[in-house]
């Protein structure tokens, strides 16, 4: 697996971690690291193995192999004391309908490991926008509310690491935005280590510093988001009237690797992203014609090709 | 740790509406038995007496509130099993299968004490249910047909009891139901471990009932061996209080057997419980 560190402390240590259902093989070998201070992002394709993995790292199932360290302490050995320093949402939080919000986040308070006054209960519920309707019950709420109670709930005990799986799932697009100002706030604000987990490119390239791609149970790449998405590498489709004249020029004019002529009349080009209006500029004083430009960063390819083209078309 | 997670779950059972739907089955069966003896109770009592009335002659107030709890005492305590099941069987799967298990286990505490708190808990509830029983038969049946010497008939003989003899042997004979129940509600959340579905727990807990009380009913001598020890035989041991003299060693039989069920049920969810991935 490719890996790109920055070095700090060590929150996070997965080693090789495997698990199976029966037959069925839902990860097989998952390595990375988080550090503290990292938003890191989980990103995968639906079924590649995210949940799973998150469900092993806060004990919920017993997996088949491989290790975890979580503060430097095997989980197996640490259980209370390492979830007492993190609060999560697993896929979606699914609160007690028939209590009301405040009731709720009281009942995972008391079980949290730490003591959680009213007073913090109310400060998180302002905290996550849902003053005025604590005494509702869930049963009522959205599921954008439901999120936002779900991320008053991980950090009512403020622990250092918080896991959030697919915290947009279901979201329409403002309820999306809200989250992940939430998230960020939660970094920026309360110096948080965040894990987050996600199918979407475009939201780990938002919020996170670091990650780490797995695709069908395996870590396929880790490393530093910005590095990993290095803005200087595209793939930059220029769709031209002339392709053979276009590819003459750019040869001659710039240091431009043409990758290919692809149908319709686009060639593929690999330059740094400052580059493309000279390009443009260079062909159209030369007499071709450019009908639409599209760029694509390598690591997009390279998921693309890891997940399947639907899935990045449905939400890149 | 634990007492704050037992707080919870005595939140949680107190919020849930269906928790009251066996306090508000018992007052309205208890109504109905009551209303009807009331009304049609001497009648009642004939039909029974019927067979000794040519050698013995009843005197005083034969239709009184022990003679009501007892009756009511019989005729419902088949069917509280599934109301005390009603709640414990949803424990653990209910939660499972609305996801909170699935927050609730990424807490610090341990499986083993989230568990026993759901148990303690339900066993809880259990009493609650035992106990407006017994406020309802006895409380009203004392209140509406007055006190009085106590007549039952058993199958070996009509036993009579003095009305200062009662009291004991009702509070006794509540202990033993309330141990007979609290292996239902074991059984229960047990079998509320093994899945993540809501009812299939209750059902299967009263198929499991049905099951052992036909075993134990059915006059056949391949059954013979197994009898004594389903939990069922001894579900009705709480009646042993009211014969005279009192059989101590079946009721020390019965209280063995019930507590032996309790314990290795309690193995197994706890086993269980602790071992299952949590998927939901």
């Amino acid at each position: 697996m490719a890996q790109l560190n920055n070095m700090s402390e060590k929150i996070v240590e997965v080693k090789k971690l495997a698990k199976q259902f029966g037959k069925l093989t839902a990860v097989e070998d998952v390595s990375f690291d988080v550090y503290r201070g990292d938003v890191f992002g989980f990103l995968g394709p639906n079924g590649a193995g995210k949940s799973t993995t998150i469900r092993a790292m806060l004990s919920l199932i017993t997996p088949s192999a491989g290790e975890i360290f979580l503060f430097g302490r095997e989980l197996h050995k640490n259980r209370s004391y390492i979830l007492s320093k993190i609060g999560c949402i697993v896929e979606k939080p699914d609160f007690y309908k028939y209590l009301s919000a405040e009731k709720n986040l009281e009942i995972f308070a008391r079980i949290s490991g730490s003591t959680v006054s009213k007073s913090k209960i109310h400060e998180m519920i302002e905290f996550v926008g849902l003053k005025g309707r604590e005494k509702d019950k869930v049963g009522h709420f959205s599921h954008g509310m439901k999120q936002r109670l779900g991320i008053a709930q991980t950090i009512l005990h403020d622990p250092d690491l918080i896991i959030l799986d697919e915290p947009n799932t279901g979201l329409d697009p403002q309820g999306s935005i809200d989250i992940r100002n939430l998230i960020l706030q939660l970094k920026n604000e309360r110096n948080k280590t965040i894990l987050l987990s996600s199918h979407i490119l475009s939201e780990i390239e938002i919020i996170a510093n670091r990650m780490v791609i797995i695709a069908k149970g395996r870590s396929v790449v880790q490393g530093n988001v910005a590095e990993l998405l290095n803005k200087q590498d595209l793939i930059v489709y220029f769709e031209v009237d002339q392709t053979e004249k276009a590819r003459q020029i750019i040869s001659q004019k710039s240091q431009a690797t043409v990758i290919g002529d692809i149908e319709n009349n686009v060639i593929q080009l690999q330059i740094a992203h400052q580059d493309i209006p000279q390009i443009n500029h260079w062909l159209t004083e030369n007499g071709v014609k450019v009908y639409g430009i599209d760029s694509k960063r390598k690591l997009e390819d390279y998921f693309l090709k890891l997940v399947g083209k639907d899935v990045l078309e449905k939400h890149v | 740790m634990f007492w704050k997670s037992t707080y919870n779950e005595f939140i949680k059972i107190a919020a849930k509406p269906r928790s009251y739907i066996g306090l508000a089955a018992i007052t309205a069966l208890v109504s109905v038995i009551l209303f009807a003896m009331k009304v049609d109770g001497l009648a009642y009592i004939s039909f029974i007496t019927a067979s000794f009335e040519q050698t013995l002659s009843f005197q005083g107030n034969v239709l009184n509130g022990n003679l009501m709890a007892f009756i009511i005492l019989q005729t419902l305590i088949i069917q509280i099993p599934l109301l005390v099941a009603l709640v414990t069987g949803d424990l653990v799967s209910g939660e499972a299968d609305m996801g909170s298990l699935r927050m609730l286990a990424t807490k610090p505490i341990s499986r083993t004490q989230l568990l026993l708190s759901k148990f303690l808990a339900g066993n809880a509830y259990t009493l609650i249910i035992l106990l407006w029983l017994g406020v309802m038969a006895l409380g009203f049946g004392w209140l509406l047909f007055g006190s009085g010497d106590m007549m039952i008939l058993k199958s070996n003989g009509l036993v009579i009891l003095q009305s200062d003899d009662v009291l004991w042997r009702f509070l006794s004979g509540f202990v033993i139901a309330y141990l007979a129940l609290v292996t239902i509600a074991t059984l229960s959340i047990t079998l509320s471990c093994f899945t993540d579905n809501s009812i299939g727990p209750i059902v299967t807990t009263m198929a499991i009932i049905i099951l052992f009380t036909i075993i134990g009913t059915l006059d056949v001598p391949v059954f013979d061996s197994i009898r004594p020890l389903l939990f069922t035989t001894h579900m009705a041991s709480w009646r042993s209080f009211f014969d005279d003299p009192v059989p101590k060693q079946d009721i020390i039989n019965s209280v063995v057997v019930l507590v032996v069920h309790i314990v290795a049920l309690l193995g197994i969810a706890l086993f269980k419980f602790n071992k299952k991935d949590i998927l939901s």
